[in-house]
């Protein structure tokens, strides 16, 4: 994983930009609601580029806007050189995977494949029809109406349907949304082969945060109708820049702290008396109070009195109040004497048993894995189940 | 009586395979519905077209097996069986062209408008059939301003040129029966229309878009075979009765623009002939089954969903 700059945009800089999708400044205005909020993004040719959010947050919004079916209220779509803000949908070299799947009911299989071709004149489109079926293993079905098959296997006609036209980007609306943990874990495996296999630009929208993490080359984390941080998953997952985004992605321990100050290249914080240190291209915040961040895997528990395996910056005085067993990991949640509980997983290596409940403990993190993020956002942002 | 098997078998009772009766029951008010207003007054219908021509109200009548009331009101009335069917064709077209248009703008266009255009679709039955008929006749009046607009852009020329008209007037011209049997089932139309329109899913239309279809081409493959349940149903609840009608063809029509309908009425009721009138009500009913069944099977509705 590369330390990326600070930079909005994480893609690299390349020669050819020759069909990268590019949105600035987009917004989309409804009535008394925003939205999309001046948007700025860029997505490489052939990226497989996920767009992660919570429900409501504008990605559909932003989907549609690329693929022409809503007029933005201000702002710019550039497909590579051509300007496509006002083009028609039906002229966009863009195709869409519908939240719903959206298939023909009136059609066959074999005909919703052909229609995108058909429409641009395609005369003998049998053979690819067949071949795009046989890439969604459906040959077998390619006469059945869609409400004759499962949801898993619309959502395979859905995707032949839009990739036969070979669209410079393909839009993908949370296709997964309707399956099962099981089909949906293969679709993913199967969605990455296809990208990886016909080189297309896919943008795919979900709220599933370990789904854009297996299959995006890059991830642009939006909420309330802004991204808060686009880069690659390792990156995103390492060094998130918002409360949000360390708390969505994965989980997070922020624990409120007071900045002493930099120092060479470490950013000094005072936490509950005792003082850590952030290297200084994760810390995001200067000065004043900041939330010093660690995830829970990162951090390391002894009971009080025994040694810590690799200790780093270390706080004592913690108990042990909740223990869950997850068959890989252990989960303990500490209680800090400060009053706040912290995540702390520990694989199960066998090194050591499990800590009971009330077992008086120290814990601790290598510096180099924690990150400090602005006190003034709330540290709650972006918690799942709410 | 609990049988000594009943006993053996012990644990949960034992689901017996028993006839459900409760579906047979439920046909029974509908079954009796329509024996009372179908199937007798058939029979006595096809009884009639039967009878002895000879008979009369004085003398009463016969069932003579009398078959060749058929052939002979066939053919003295195969014009106005024609006429019937033409123009209960040509107003169920206008109907379905104009009826589309305003479903179409109902269920797509109207917004929240939407329950208003309803009603106004359905508010002409609020009044009399027979007294909106007859407004036309005041509408259409020959010293009217609609004749006068009518002259002004040629339309009474054209009407002429394609037989419609005679003369340069409307009322009294078949054209004015056609536009009257427009006008009173125009709703039948409009309402499965509407029903069927209402139902296809816009986001079918945006992935027509999306895949290339410009909205031209998205209409007349998504939408419209999507609306087809409804265009099916609309034209026959618009054919089936302006086949049949007889107050539009007496009210704004002339002696030359006699539909079946006012045939049989008069046949009925002026001229007793109750062996002809008869004979004409099963053979229009003969036509306009087989119509229905050849127009059913070429529109292909086991294709629709
Ligand atoms: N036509 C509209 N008028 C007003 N507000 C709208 C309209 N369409 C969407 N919105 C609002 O815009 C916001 C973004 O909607 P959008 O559909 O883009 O969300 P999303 O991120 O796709 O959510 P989900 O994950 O639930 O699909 C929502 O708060 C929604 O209520
Ligand atoms: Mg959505």
């Amino acid at each position: 994983m590369s330390n990326a700059p600070e930079s909005t945009v994480s893609a690299p800089p390349r020669a050819e930009a020759a069909h990268d999708l590019r949105l600035q400044g987009l917004t989309k205005e409804y009535a008394t609601f925003t939205a999309v909020k001046a948007l700025d993004l860029v997505v490489p040719q052939g990226q497989f580029f996920a767009l992660l959010g919570p429900s409501g947050c504008g990605k559909t919004t932003t989907l549609r806007m690329v693929a022409g079916l809503e007029t933005p209220t201000s702002g710019s779509i550039h497909l590579g050189d051509s300007d496509i803000t006002y083009e028609k949908p039906y002229k966009r070299p863009v195709n869409t995977v519908f939240q719903n799947y959206a298939l023909f009911p009136h059609l066959d299989i074999a005909k919703n494949v052909a229609f995108g071709l058909e429409r641009r004149g395609v005369k003998n489109t049998k053979q690819q029809v067949a071949e795009m079926l046989e890439l969604v293993e459906l040959t077998s079905q390619a006469h059945k109406k869609p409400a004759q098959m499962s949801g898993g296997q619309q959502q395979r006609v859905a995707l032949a349907r839009a990739l036969i036209n070979q669209p410079e980007v393909l839009l993908l609306d949370e296709p997964l949304g309707a399956l099962d943990l099981k089909l949906r874990r293969g679709m993913q495996l199967e969605l990455k082969r296809i990208q990886t296999e016909v080189g297309l630009t896919f943008v795919h929208v979900t709220h599933d945060q370990e789904e854009a993490m297996t299959m995006a080359d890059t991830i642009a984390v939006m909420n309330g109708g802004v991204i808060e941080q686009m880069g690659a998953p390792t990156e995103l997952y390492e060094n998130p820049r918002t409360t949000f985004v360390a708390n969505f992605l994965g989980q997070s321990n922020l624990i409120a702290g007071d900045i002493e100050g930099r120092d060479g290249d470490q950013v000094k914080v005072r936490v509950q008396g005792a003082v850590a240190s952030v290297p200084a291209d994760r810390a995001h915040a200067e000065s004043g109070q900041g939330w010093l961040g660690i995830r829970p895997e990162k951090v390391l528990i002894a009971e009080t009195g025994h040694p810590i395996d690799a200790p780093g910056d270390v706080i004592t005085g913690g108990f042990v109040t909740d223990v869950s067993f997850v068959g890989v990991s252990t989960q303990y949640q500490v209680r800090m004497p400060w009053g706040q509980e912290l995540m702390v997983f520990e694989q199960n290596t066998g090194a050591r048993g499990m800590l009971p409940v009330g077992t008086k403990v120290d814990v601790s993190w290598r510096p180099e894995f924690a990150f400090l993020l602005d006190a003034s956002q709330d540290a709650m942002a972006g918690i799942e189940g709410d | 009586m609990a049988t000594v098997d009943d006993v053996a078998t012990g644990g949960p009772p034992e689901h017996r395979p028993r006839r459900n009766l409760t579906g047979y029951w439920l046909i029974l008010p509908g079954a009796l519905w329509l024996l009372l207003f179908f199937v007798i007054p058939f029979y006595s219908l096809l009884a009639a077209s039967l009878f002895d021509p000879d008979g009369s109200v004085l003398t009463g009548y016969d069932v003579t097996f009398h078959v060749q009331n058929f052939g002979n009101a066939f053919w003295d009335y195969k014009e106005q069986i024609g006429r019937s069917l033409l123009y209960a064709a040509l107003a169920t077209a206008t109907c379905l062209v104009l009826g589309y248009v305003l479903a179409y703008a109902i269920a797509f266009k109207a917004g929240r408008w939407k329950n208003l255009m309803l009603v106004l679709v359905i508010a002409p039955f609020f009044t009399s059939f027979l007294l909106r008929t007859l407004s036309w006749k005041l509408i259409l009046a020959d010293d009217g301003w609609v004749v006068d607009v009518a002259q002004a852009i040629h339309l009474t020329d054209a009407l002429q040129l394609v037989n419609l008209a005679d003369g340069d007037r409307l009322l009294a011209t078949p054209f004015a029966v056609i536009a009257g049997l427009t006008y009173n089932f125009l709703p039948f139309m409009v309402l499965p229309l509407y029903a069927s329109l209402e139902k296809v899913d816009v986001r079918l239309i945006e992935a027509a878009g999306d895949l290339y279809a410009s909205p031209a081409r998205g209409f007349l493959k998504v939408t419209l075979p999507l609306s087809m349940p409804g265009v099916v149903a609309g034209t026959l609840l618009t054919f089936i009765p302006a086949t049949g009608d007889y107050v539009n063809d007496q009210l704004l029509g002339n002696t030359n623009t006699r539909m079946v309908g006012a045939s049989i009425q008069s046949l009925f009721t002026k001229e007793n002939d109750y062996a002809t009138a008869g004979a004409l009500s099963v053979i229009l009913m003969v036509i306009i089954v087989a119509a229905v069944m050849v127009y059913v099977r070429k529109a292909g509705t086991e294709e629709l969903v």
